[in-house]
């Protein structure tokens, strides 16, 4: 009993940075691009944010920084898929190779070795935090790691009751339609890539900052691709992907408990359930009829 | 997603085999973008508080500088070639393989765990008996995602970055367990890595005293044979067809499943078989680190060599420099060499970005040509 309400504690923060990069490219992909570059915008503000607060002290700054950091390489995917037009599956590639290679060369230049911070402090809610099991499990949490959750909700209004939501929807799905009426399709994807770009640097921030509290090479080992495919699995809807989120983070909260416990398996084979199941994710996602239309599809004026 | 990428992929595949006005467009371009790229790396220096000119010329003196730099280059070029040119038929395909180090790592475990094995073997029949169970088990691990999408639609940048993280921890279960070297655990290291393969299963010396191996050449042949496979076979037109238009072929009865799935797999197996080169020119053992990180080295060869098997080749040599002068680079100026790695993901941001151009001017070209026909 005491192992698995152990593994459910960690769960929940585990969960967050899932969160925050998966419903940040809902956005991009139900706009039509891919952003393939998250594994390397949470990379580089994971470490953009742990150095601020290394240096500072100050999270909210580190949090701030690692938005920054998102939101600039987020112009640049933006730029290069939308404006440019390229093929997306690539440039997400380089975005990623980019903020692999930077992140790792900062971290060597300014860092050196593996440090620890003090990070976010869980802040129990009043009256809620004192509940009996459920308190500690959901309530006793950081700020950044209710941050996530409550954005699964927000995501969900603003893509199904405003405006806005309907035109992300509509240049993903029809482009050369929004765009007779009068929506500006590339500007729509701008917006929508770049403020999945600065969630995936909240995710890569909540990482550093609020889950483990420090910063090494590879920090994400492969988390902003898994973000990827949970929102195929999620079926792009900010409720799918908060299922996905949790069963991702479950594994990875009984793959850590697994090596604590030592439970006889290999940790070699417990590091890649994630893995494999995000395969197993993918092959189940059969929520095919919700995808984007225009998904992956450059929009150029004047072409079918 | 099968289909969807055709229009954003199609301007780089949309290349003959051989057509020199093109060439220089082609060449210009990526050229320009590594330029680019490496003038933002100087400026990335000084802020790094080294200095560019000093840092470039420990670069290119590493790379170029001595008979041990040249060979050293030409065998990280080896395996870029090597997977480039699974990368360019994966490619043509219209299907994006991502998997190179996975792909390596398998075969670079096959090509470990085969001479070991049946170390009686002369080197006359392990050779190739080995390198062709290296390319099978990197086959295999580009099988799975090429049946994957085939089949069931699984996106397969995402199931071959899996695959990749997979074959890792796959690796480092073997070499801290049945594969580790009897000699460490004897003398109580527990090194995580393979004993050394015995001597019949390496890869002769091509220059005496360095470490260039007899791959290199194999490599070529290779690239040469790829070129006349996907432009004068059938199977390899088809591979291409089912790239520019996977609904005509469709219609024109081409098996696209097929040759998706196919291409894929053929894309693993020289991944795999770079690794089993990797194993038996270079290293000799199974060790952490083994793929250097070819796998994506290998795909900003293959963008910049325009897809292109031959033109792969001077890529994969730049690259392969680029990459050994990284090393130099460090040693004398003490910048990491993960810049080179950062620039690589600038080069394929700006190669990927600036298709736009070649593909303006192949259509303002073609309705040249149309008005021609238009006049006469």
């Amino acid at each position: 009993m005491k192992e698995i309400i152990g593994i459910l504690k960690t769960m929940i923060p585990l969960a967050a940075p899932f969160l925050y990069a998966a419903i940040g490219e809902t956005f991009a992909q139900t706009s039509g691009v891919v952003n393939l570059g998250v594994e390397g915008i949470m990379l580089l503000s994971a470490y953009g944010a742990f150095y601020v607060a290394l240096n500072t002290g100050n999270l909210w700054l580190a949090l701030l920084t690692a938005v920054l950091i998102g939101l600039l390489m987020g112009l640049l995917m933006s730029f290069i898929s939308v404006t440019l037009k390229a093929e997306q599956g690539i440039s997400g590639i380089g975005l990623y190779l980019f903020g692999y290679g930077m992140s790792s060369l900062l971290f060597e230049t300014t860092i050196g070795t593996v440090k620890t911070i003090n990070g976010f402090r869980p802040a129990s809610i009043p009256l809620l935090g004192d509940l009996p099991v459920v308190g500690p499990l959901l309530f006793q949490n950081s700020i950044p790691v209710y941050g996530a959750f409550l954005l699964v909700p927000v995501a969900w209004w603003v893509l199904n009751r405003t405006t806005l939501g309907l035109k992300i929807k509509s240049v993903g799905q029809n482009p050369a339609a929004a765009d007779s009426l009068g929506i500006n399709v590339d500007g729509i994807r701008y917006f929508s890539v770049c403020l999945g770009a600065a969630l995936a640097g909240l995710a890569g921030a909540t990482l550093s900052t609020a889950v483990v509290n420090l910063f090494q090479d590879n920090l994400t080992a492969g988390q902003g691709f898994i973000a990827v495919a949970l929102v195929y699995f999620g079926g792009w809807s900010p409720i799918g992907v908060l299922g996905g989120a949790l069963l991702f983070s479950f594994v990875n909260s009984l793959q850590l408990w697994m090596q604590v416990l030592g439970v006889k398996i290999s940790s070699d084979v417990a590091v890649m359930l994630p893995y494999l199941m995000t395969i197993a994710a993918l092959m189940f996602s059969v929520n095919r009829a919700r995808q984007p239309a225009a998904l992956n599809k450059p929009f150029e004026r004047g072409e079918s | 997603m099968q289909g969807k990428q055709a229009a954003g992929t199609s301007s780089l595949l949309h290349r003959s085999a051989f057509d020199w006005s093109n060439v220089v467009l082609h060449l210009l371009l990526p050229l320009a973008g590594v330029l680019v790229a490496l003038l933002i790396g100087a400026l990335m220096l000084l802020i790094l508080k080294a200095d560019p000119l000093a840092a470039y010329r420990a670069l290119i003196d590493g790379a170029v500088g001595s008979v041990s730099g040249i060979t050293q280059s030409l065998v990280k070029a080896t395996p870029l070639l090597l997977v480039g040119l699974g990368i360019c038929i994966a490619f043509r395909a219209n299907v994006i393989n991502i998997g190179g180090e996975g792909q390596i790592i398998l075969g670079a475990i096959a090509a470990t765990w085969f001479p070991l094995t049946f170390n009686t073997w002369p080197g006359w029949l392990l050779i190739p008996a080995t390198l062709t169970f290296g390319f099978l088990a990197g086959a295999v691990w580009g099988f799975v995602p090429g049946i994957l999408k085939a089949r069931l639609h699984v996106n397969e940048i995402l199931s071959t970055i899996m695959m990749n993280s997979i074959a890792q921890q796959f690796m480092y279960l073997l070499i801290r367990g049945p594969l580790m070297d009897p000699a460490g655990i004897a003398a109580g290291t527990f090194l995580a890595q393979s004993a050394r393969i015995p001597q019949q299963a390496t890869l002769p010396r091509l220059v005496p005293q360095t470490l260039l191996h007899a791959g290199a050449i194999l490599a070529v042949v290779l690239a040469i044979v790829v070129y006349f496979f996907l432009w004068r076979t059938t199977i390899g037109y088809r591979i291409r067809a089912v790239g520019l238009n996977p609904d005509a072929s469709r219609y024109s009865g081409i098996n696209v499943p097929f040759y998706q799935a196919f291409s894929m797999t053929l894309a693993g197996g020289f991944a795999g078989l770079a690794g089993a080169i990797e194993i038996m020119g270079v290293q000799h053992r199974l060790l952490d680190g083994i793929t250097s990180g070819y796998g994506f080295t290998g795909i900003v060869a293959a963008l910049l060599g325009g897809l292109h098997p031959l033109g792969l080749i001077p890529a994969s040599i730049l690259f392969g420099g680029l990459l050994v002068g990284a090393n130099e680079m460090q040693r004398t100026v003490q910048v990491p060499s993960s810049l080179i790695n950062a620039l690589l993901g600038l080069i394929v941001l700006f190669v990927s970005g600036s298709a736009i151009w070649s593909r303006r001017w192949a259509a303002r070209r073609n309705m040249g040509v149309q008005n021609e026909e238009e006049k006469s």
